[in-house]
């Protein structure tokens, strides 16, 4: 039976940016080739939740949002939008890091479909994390002397959202790989303002846990840590910030290893994704320098 | 004909049924292979019976009927499929018969599809197979070479995110597809993911109107589905939804059909539109808008009084008609008998605004006086920031997409900062 995989993600209807990581990454699957069809849905843009898999011929049809945490975008707007019957998030049997997946039938199509839980909170988005630390120092090899920051809006609007921080910087922290890990949040303690204060590292990699670049990646934060005074004027990478040098990587989901993320998804799900994961993987890979340089 | 459309001929006409479609016929006597009987082969201009297989193979050759039925069997396939009607359409097929079709297809066939003039060419008739070219039907004059050419239906991402001004469309169906590009050479699969791409999901909903499937959810389906911050939309008044579908909806600014109404027993009044294809719910522009209407028609009616000459309030009128009408930019500048022409808009504001920005001097709100004009304007801005803070509180539940903060960022773009809209909530 033929099988198809739809991402989902919000969209934008003023900043023509925000779709890009989504196409992005639907374009590196479906080069691999473990779907027979690879579509993208949006809340804002076209095709809308709505009607994205109606787009789709096959009968099984995999649905991975493009969410960074469990909330209520993925436990409400997303199944009523796809009109997953029966839906209910206790389906999903999730203490808030652990939605996997759940299936239903659309009631519009009669597609079966298997609901996943969102990017933002698989295992393997940890992976991400660090190849974003990779890909913004060049450095396939990056951790020593360095300092490592995720950083979140905070749980002022949800609780689950700050769960995902610090469920992968503790991961980060355990891998042992670099000198010091923080979890830092835009709108409560510890704030990503004071980035420099909690690191003794010179160097510290900042990667933001968000979906795509946007005002808070783009203005707010790069503002708030001091690296630029006016975020349309830019910033350096590596800025230098109190005595430290501070690595801001902009949006994880911009890393072109979060289509491996989707993937997994996907297979947790129980799609068929044989080679699919291996060759995603390795064609996102960050190339280590080359030797002369 | 190539060998792989005989070989399927004759596999076809040896099993069970023989072949008939599109005016086809091919069949063997007895039905079947072990039978031994001879082939018929018809067509409405020829007849055949009682055929040998190389016999057949010299009625078969060269006839349009043949590599036809490949094209749409072997190829295509996927009877009661979107794409299949929609390709069908392409070329007319279910009106013309097949050497018409071919005649036509040689020359070229153009369909329409909202702004998409798609074209069907069958560069070799002995393949039968099309060939298709997709673009903006204001280009429909233009060689090939002076567009920008693509073969990849996914460049159409792209390609439909901007207009002819390099403006963001947030709307696919919107009547400002940008013009000077082809997809060309296409095979029919590319074609059909070309135009679901510039037009996503618009094959589907034609698809399923034409089958009487169509799954219309009206305004008050729509409405009441709602939640988070739009799901104030439901008290917009009924007398306003007919506004939303005017100013939204209509075949000016959108070339999907409208086909929602207010519900399944209240039809508007607005005219839905004369497009290919049908609009079978609210969208989520209409919706986003909806809800600053919603806001905005809570506001209860005050009386002004303004001293204007009649040229002068026509002259409002004329702005407020070039501003909808999308016909601002081709003003001329020094063109002073447009209403909206700049140097004559700008001496209306000179000589009917007061220092605070008020129309004749009269306040928005008579117990208001003295704010200066810049916070004038900033109170609409201030509703944008509201509206951003309820994208955090609610729809931005899962805290971290950037979308809708990316909404923010182009909205505070555009409106100056957000330190003033700070200061004049302040005030308040």
């Amino acid at each position: 039976m033929s099988q198809a995989l739809v991402v989902v993600a919000h969209g934008s209807h003023l900043n023509p940016g925000s779709s890009a990581p989504t196409y992005e990454h639907a374009d590196t699957i479906r080069a691999a080739g473990a779907f027979e069809e690879v579509r993208t849905g949006f809340w804002k843009e076209e095709p809308s939740l709505r009607e994205v898999l109606r787009t789709c011929e096959a009968d099984e049809v995999y649905v991975v949002p493009m969410f960074i945490s469990e909330g209520y975008f993925t436990e409400q707007v997303i199944p009523r939008e796809l009109r997953l019957e029966g839906w209910d998030v206790e389906d999903w049997d999730s203490d808030g890091l652990s939605a996997d997946v759940a299936t239903y039938t659309a009631a519009d199509t009669g597609q079966t479909v298997h609901y996943c839980g969102p990017v933002g909170t698989h295992g393997s988005m940890t992976d991400v994390l660090v190849r974003r630390a990779e890909s913004v120092t060049g450095d396939p090899d990056v951790g020593e002397g360095f300092g490592f920051a995720v950083v979140g809006h905070g749980t002022e609007r949800n609780e689950n959202s700050a769960k995902a921080i610090e469920y992968h910087a503790d991961r980060v922290r355990d891998l042992d790989r670099f000198e010091e890990v923080q979890a830092l949040y835009m709108d409560e303690e510890p704030e990503v303002d004071d980035v420099t204060d909690f690191f003794e590292s010179e160097d510290v990699v900042v990667v933001p846990l968000f979906v795509s670049d946007g005002f808070h990646t783009q203005e707010d934060i790069p503002e708030d840590m001091g690296l630029t005074d006016d975020y349309r004027t830019g910033y350096d990478v590596p800025a230098a910030v109190d005595g430290h040098r501070v690595w801001y990587a902009g949006a994880v989901g911009t890393e072109a290893l979060m289509a491996d993320v989707v993937l997994e998804r996907a297979a947790d799900a129980g799609a068929d994704v044989s080679g699919a994961i291996e060759t995603v993987r390795e064609t996102t890979r960050v190339a280590a320098p080359e030797a002369d340089d | 004909m190539p060998a792989r459309q005989f070989d399927a001929l004759i596999e076809a006409a040896d099993a069970d049924g023989g072949v008939e479609f599109d005016g086809l016929r091919v069949s063997r006597a007895g039905g079947e292979a072990a039978s031994g009987g001879g082939y018929t082969f018809v067509t409405p201009e020829h007849e055949a019976a009682d055929l040998s297989e190389s016999e057949l193979r010299a009625h078969a050759e060269g006839s349009p009927y043949v590599t036809n039925w490949y094209f749409w069997e072997h190829e295509v396939r996927r009877h009661d499929s979107p794409r299949r009607a929609f390709l069908r359409r392409a070329e007319a097929a279910d009106e013309h018969a097949v050497h018409e079709r071919y005649e036509a297809l040689a020359e070229g066939l153009v369909t329409e599809w909202g702004q998409l003039r798609i074209e069907a060419t069958l560069p070799d008739a002995d393949d039968g197979a099309r060939r298709y070219d997709v673009r903006h039907v204001a280009d429909a004059g233009r060689a090939v070479d002076d567009l920008e050419t693509y073969r990849d239906p996914l460049d159409a991402r792209e390609l439909a995110k901007y207009d002819d001004d390099g403006m963001y469309r947030p709307l696919k169906t919107a009547t400002n597809a940008p013009t000077g590009w082809a997809f060309h050479d296409l095979g029919w699969r590319d074609a059909v993911e070309t135009v679901e791409t510039l037009y996503p999901a618009t094959v589907a909903n034609w698809y399923r109107e034409r089958e009487g499937t169509l799954d219309i959810d009206h305004w008050s389906d729509t409405a009441e589905r709602q939640t988070g911050i739009y799901g104030v939309v439901e008290e917009l008044p009924r007398e306003a939804v007919e506004w939303v579908a005017e100013a939204a909806c209509d075949d000016s600014q959108c070339v999907k059909r409208r086909e929602w109404q207010y519900d399944e027993d209240d039809e508007l009044a607005a005219d839905g539109g004369d497009g290919a294809f049908p609009c079978r719910e609210p969208c989520s522009l209409v919706v986003a808008a909806a809800r600053r209407w919603t806001k905005l028609e809570e506001e209860d009616p005050r009386e002004y009084t303004f001293r204007l000459t009649p040229s002068e309030k026509e002259q409002i009128e004329g702005i407020l008609d070039a501003v909808a009408d999308g016909r601002v930019d081709g003003i001329r500048e020094a063109d002073v008998y447009e209403d909206a022409n700049r140097y004559r808009t700008r001496y209306l504001r000179a000589k009917l605004f007061d220092d605070d920005g008020d129309l004749a001097g009269v306040p928005t709100d008579p117990a208001e006086h003295g704010h200066d004009g810049e916070d004038h304007h900033g109170e609409d801005h201030d509703d944008h920031d509201e509206e951003d803070h309820g994208d955090h509180g609610d729809d931005d539940h899962d805290g971290h997409d950037d979308g809708d903060h990316g909404d923010h960022d182009s909205e505070a773009h555009g409106d100056h900062d957000g330190e003033e809209h700070d200061d004049h909530d302040d005030e308040e």
